[in-house]
């Protein structure tokens, strides 16, 4: 079959390709011309070539917001993907119950995010919190303000508490299309619980856990107003992620030129792991 | 366009990339690209290669901002033998 090339179609997408270059190209453009310049005014300004881009490469403190982003990414996809997919395999799947657990997994998903950050703040407080009150009890001194080990545990809970629900979510839908006749099949084989899921649920799984491992990583790479509400950053710089040290300089310290270098950093980040894990789906898809 | 703070080399960098892109897509129409496979370890066609090698490009340019005193335009040379091996080979 020949591939039409010379397709009328390409002029309705014209108008969505206008949209982004306003949207998101020329402010780009933009941030590129910031970062090889120093700017006071818009009338007063100084070209100074790689200046801010050697300046961030080199600065210790965006390096260990770096590392902490990856840590804590991988960490919630850790946790994330298998609780969200043992909560799919738990959640009803007939009845009203089916319904009932739908609403109660998504309310987390629902919740604006400096709610979510309100609302763990609260929760975690060892006077007034149910989980800081509760941990006291237990004679731990918790205390997510001035410890960091007990802050990270905390945004962590947070990110999981927020999200494993979308996780839980794809799983189930991924494992409400399984035809039946899988499963009459393991049964004539007398499968075991641990066989159906290995070689039938899992397996039916992996697209969805794609979109899923997907749209976490991204969505928790780029964190910011959770961590912001709740412990903005500290104790010291212990939960400050890359986007909170990102709008630190450029809106705290108004450094708008290392800002714009350092945000071409980032994005040349997401840009390369979203290539990544975009290949990998595609190619897996053409695979099968 | 005063508010853009264009500058020289910017533009220039931006025109290139501009350049390159209507480059490719007349060379498309000419002669449309198949996907083939290199020693890259996936299929790609010739827009795939032209991005893997912008970005790469990108990242050889900044390990040279953050790790040596040299000159930009060695990096720049690198990337431009790096981008016709990947264009050719990959």
């Amino acid at each position: 079959m020949t591939k039409v090339e010379n397709n009328k179609a390409w002029w309705l997408v014209m108008p969505v390709f206008l949209i982004v270059a306003f949207s998101a190209i020329i402010p780009l453009m933009t941030v590129v011309n910031y970062s090889v310049q120093d700017i006071f005014d818009p009338y007063t300004r100084y070209f100074v070539g790689t200046e801010w881009f050697k300046q961030v490469m080199t600065d210790s403190r965006l390096h260990d917001a770096l590392i902490r982003q990856f840590i804590f990414s991988f960490t919630i996809l850790a946790i994330e993907i298998p609780l969200g997919i043992g909560v799919a395999l738990m959640m009803p799947t007939k009845g009203r119950g089916a319904s009932l657990a739908l609403i109660l997994v998504a309310i987390p998903l629902l919740i604006p995010w400096n709610v979510v950050g309100t609302i763990w703040q609260i929760f975690g407080r060892a006077d007034i919190g149910l989980f800081g009150a509760m941990m006291a009890k237990l004679g731990i001194n918790y205390n997510y303000a001035s410890e960091p080990m007990h802050a990270w545990l905390t945004v962590v809970l947070m990110d999981v508490w927020h999200w494993t629900p979308l996780v839980a979510l794809l799983c189930y839908s991924g494992l409400r299309a399984i035809p039946e006749v899988y499963y009459q099949a393991a049964r004539i084989d007398k499968a075991s619980r641990w066989a159906v899921f290995r070689y039938i649920q899992l397996p039916k799984l992996t697209n969805v856990l794609i979109i899923g491992v997907l749209l976490r990583f991204m969505d928790s790479f780029m964190i910011y107003t959770e961590p912001f509400v709740l412990t903005g950053g500290g104790p010291g710089t212990s939960t400050t992620f890359l986007s909170q040290s990102l709008v630190q300089q450029a809106i705290g310290q108004f450094d708008l030129g290392p800002a714009a270098a350092f945000s071409l950093v980032y994005f040349l980040i997401i840009l390369l792991v979203c290539w990544v894990f975009y290949t990998t789906i595609m190619n897996m898809q053409k695979d099968k | 366009m005063a508010w853009m703070s264009w500058t020289l080399p910017t533009a220039a960098f931006f025109a290139g990339i501009a350049l390159i892109l209507i480059a490719m897509t007349a060379w498309q129409v000419v002669s449309p690209s198949v996907e083939r496979r290199g020693f890259l370890p996936l299929e790609t066609t010739r827009g795939d290669r032209l991005f893997i090698g912008l970005l790469t490009s990108a990242f050889i340019h900044l390990g040279f901002v953050a790790l040596s005193d040299l000159s930009l335009y060695v990096a720049t040379a690198l990337c431009v033998i790096w981008m016709m091996i990947l264009m050719r080979w990959g």
